[in-house]
């Protein structure tokens, strides 16, 4: 079931290719765990975004391996905490708790959608057509996802990066010890109600430049040549 | 059972004083000697260390231990500015700094729909080359000093000054450029650069057959790489390793030639070294001509360079609209992408940043079991990481 099927006017030959490619991968998915296994999918290029339950999530490196993406690109995770505080503007302030529903919508930033604050997302490409599907899939609230390690050897490093910095367990992955912090590290960085403690420190000194600029909405000029 | 007892705590503390929670070593297990490499040590480019169990002189058992210069650019980069991103992003891989800059700015560009002027293409792809040859020069002399040979990395330092001098007559920066701006680059090129750059690829060329003839011609050379770390084809795709690596493991596929690109590379023709060997000759061999191959695109773009506007037009306040784009460009080390997420905001909402160097090394665990001690170091600066590059 696929929301956006990019309308295109002429398909070139590779669109045709990459269209393809995205077909054989929900085939072979919809093979694996039966029809419907893909919740949303869109497409720009022949790259495809496609999301998928949670349940499913080691049925779908199975079936995009099976599809011939046989390259292992990246596996992380998302926190779509919506968290002003943090966004360069202001300094974070502790004593301020985050909102606990979280709301994001927008359909923009989540390709593929989705509506958990936490998201595993994953890339794996095709080395011979190019075509490329980063899978997401939006987490419970155990935050735990299955391992894709027996899939993609590869993904054992990224699956111990996204446990230290985000706190997801990956269930059957033997040894999620941390891979760059110290083990004695309290907290998971790049969440976003994790405190940057060089910002509570000492304010954003780029944060006075920013304020001096002129607030015109209309500011079509360019940069000096 | 008390002295069971006891040596187990005398284990348990040695295993403290020798490892911290990263590492997952048993010494109790068996009878193995367990070898520590690093983290200081100059094959690895940076702070990484190696813990292995010997058998005799064979290794049975392998853990890469990273995170020696974590500095955390993918938080640093939630609070701060897109521009100000940019110098993040040099110190990842510091010695072809220039290409790490790009993928992003692309990202960049893709959310706000601008493209940057056709010469500035052009130029970037200009020093992205001059990049991938001060990064890779310094791997072909490199190789032969941790293979004991100590006159190549002295002619490598010796003839990468001469292509570090022209990126920074250009950019004014030797390794650190922060040339590329969301639209184009900082400045055009200096007065009498193209000369200069056209009359210094025969030495960069001359420099590759002085290594040819020193290292890849070299009876002992030849011995001690080939048939030394075979990485099969299917198990450098599922551990994503890209680049000269998987090239070399007979992965035909580069993303200058395969992907639809705004930078200038489909205006040059040029081969792409795959072999099939699978060795550490193999991913030096394959190197060596990608740094031939890279002077020539240089000449040949240099050559007919066009002219017009460096910049295009974009707001002095840099504000991305809402949206989510995963952007990679083949660099000296392998496949560098950005994935890049926006929510309307001065600096990006989260920046995933996929170093080549990160999955490269973390084939190490199935490929040194087996292989004999001397030959570890051989396997290891074949692969060509740049910490930075791991650690991120």
């Amino acid at each position: 079931m696929t929301e956006d099927q990019a309308p295109v006017e002429s398909p070139s030959e590779d669109q045709l290719k990459a269209d393809a490619a995205l077909a054989s991968f929900s085939r072979a998915l919809s093979e694996l765990v039966g029809a419907d296994a893909v919740l949303a999918s869109e497409s720009s290029g022949d790259v495809h975004w496609v999301r998928v339950s949670i349940d499913h999530w080691h049925a779908a490196a199975g079936a995009a391996r099976d599809a011939g993406f046989l390259y292992f690109s990246f596996l992380s995770a998302m926190d779509w905490l919506p968290n002003p505080e943090l966004n360069g503007e202001k300094v974070f302030d502790p004593a301020h708790e985050p909102k606990a529903q979280v709301v994001v919508t927008d359909q923009v930033v989540r390709r593929a959608g989705g509506g958990s604050r936490f998201q595993v997302i994953a890339r794996v490409a095709n080395p011979d057509t190019n075509a490329a599907l980063i899978l997401t899939a939006d987490l419970a609230d155990d935050l735990t996802a299955p391992t894709w390690t027996h899939v993609y050897a590869g993904a054992d490093w990224h699956e111990r990066e996204t446990k230290e910095m985000f706190g997801i367990d990956f269930a059957g992955h033997g040894g999620l010890r941390p891979i760059y912090l110290s083990a004695e590290f309290v907290g998971h960085p790049l969440r976003k109600d994790f405190a940057l403690a060089s910002r509570i420190v000492k304010p954003w000194p780029g944060l006075v430049d920013m304020e001096e600029m002129p607030k015109v909405e209309n500011d079509e000029q360019g940069s000096d040549q | 059972m008390k002295a069971g007892y006891d040596e187990r705590r005398a284990a348990d503390y040695m295993n403290s004083q020798l490892v911290d929670g990263r590492v997952n070593l048993e010494l109790v297990d068996d009878d193995g000697m367990v070898l520590n490499l690093g983290p200081q040590h100059p094959a690895t480019h940076g702070t990484l260390r190696i813990v292995v169990k010997l058998d005799g002189e064979r290794v049975v058992w392998a853990e890469p231990v990273c995170g020696y210069m974590h500095r955390g650019y993918e938080k640093l980069a939630e609070v701060r500015t897109y521009p100000q991103v940019n110098t993040l992003l040099n110190r990842i891989d510091w010695l072809g700094s220039f290409c790490n800059e790009v993928p992003f700015i692309q990202a960049v560009e893709q959310l706000l729909e601008v493209e940057a002027p056709e010469r500035a293409q052009w130029i970037r792809t200009v020093l992205f080359e001059l990049g991938r040859i001060a990064n890779l020069m310094v791997f072909l002399g490199d190789m032969g000093m941790q293979l004991g040979a100590i006159t190549p990395p002295f002619l490598a330092f010796r003839d990468r000054e001469h292509v570090l001098d022209l990126i920074e007559s250009a950019t004014g920066g030797r390794f650190h450029p922060y040339y590329n701006r969301v639209g184009g680059i900082k400045e055009d090129l200096p007065k009498g650069w193209i000369a200069d750059v056209l009359a210094t690829m025969p030495r960069v060329r001359r420099f590759c057959d002085e290594m040819e003839e020193m290292l890849a011609n070299n009876e002992i050379f030849r011995s001690r790489t080939r048939g030394v770390g075979v990485i099969r084809k299917d198990l450098a795709l599922s551990y994503g390793m890209s680049g000269a690596n998987a090239r070399a493991s007979g992965i035909d596929w580069d993303l200058r030639r395969d992907t639809p690109s705004p930078m200038a590379w489909k205006h040059a023709k040029f081969n792409v070294a795959v072999s099939a060997d699978a060795d550490s000759f193999a991913r030096y061999w394959v190197r060596l001509v990608e740094v031939r191959e890279s002077t020539s695109i240089i000449e040949q773009l240099l050559t007919n360079l066009p002219a017009g506007p460096i910049q295009a037009k974009v707001r002095k306040i840099i504000k991305v609209p809402p949206g989510a784009t995963y952007v990679e460009t083949e660099n000296p080390l392998g496949q560098m992408g950005y994935y890049v997420v926006s929510n309307d905001g001065l600096s990006p909402y989260r920046v995933k940043i996929r170093t080549p160097s990160f999955n490269n090394i973390s084939v190490l665990p199935a490929v040194l079991p087996g292989e004999n001690v001397s030959d570890l170091i051989t396997i290891i600066s074949s692969l060509y990481f740049i910490l930075g590059d791991v650690d991120k």
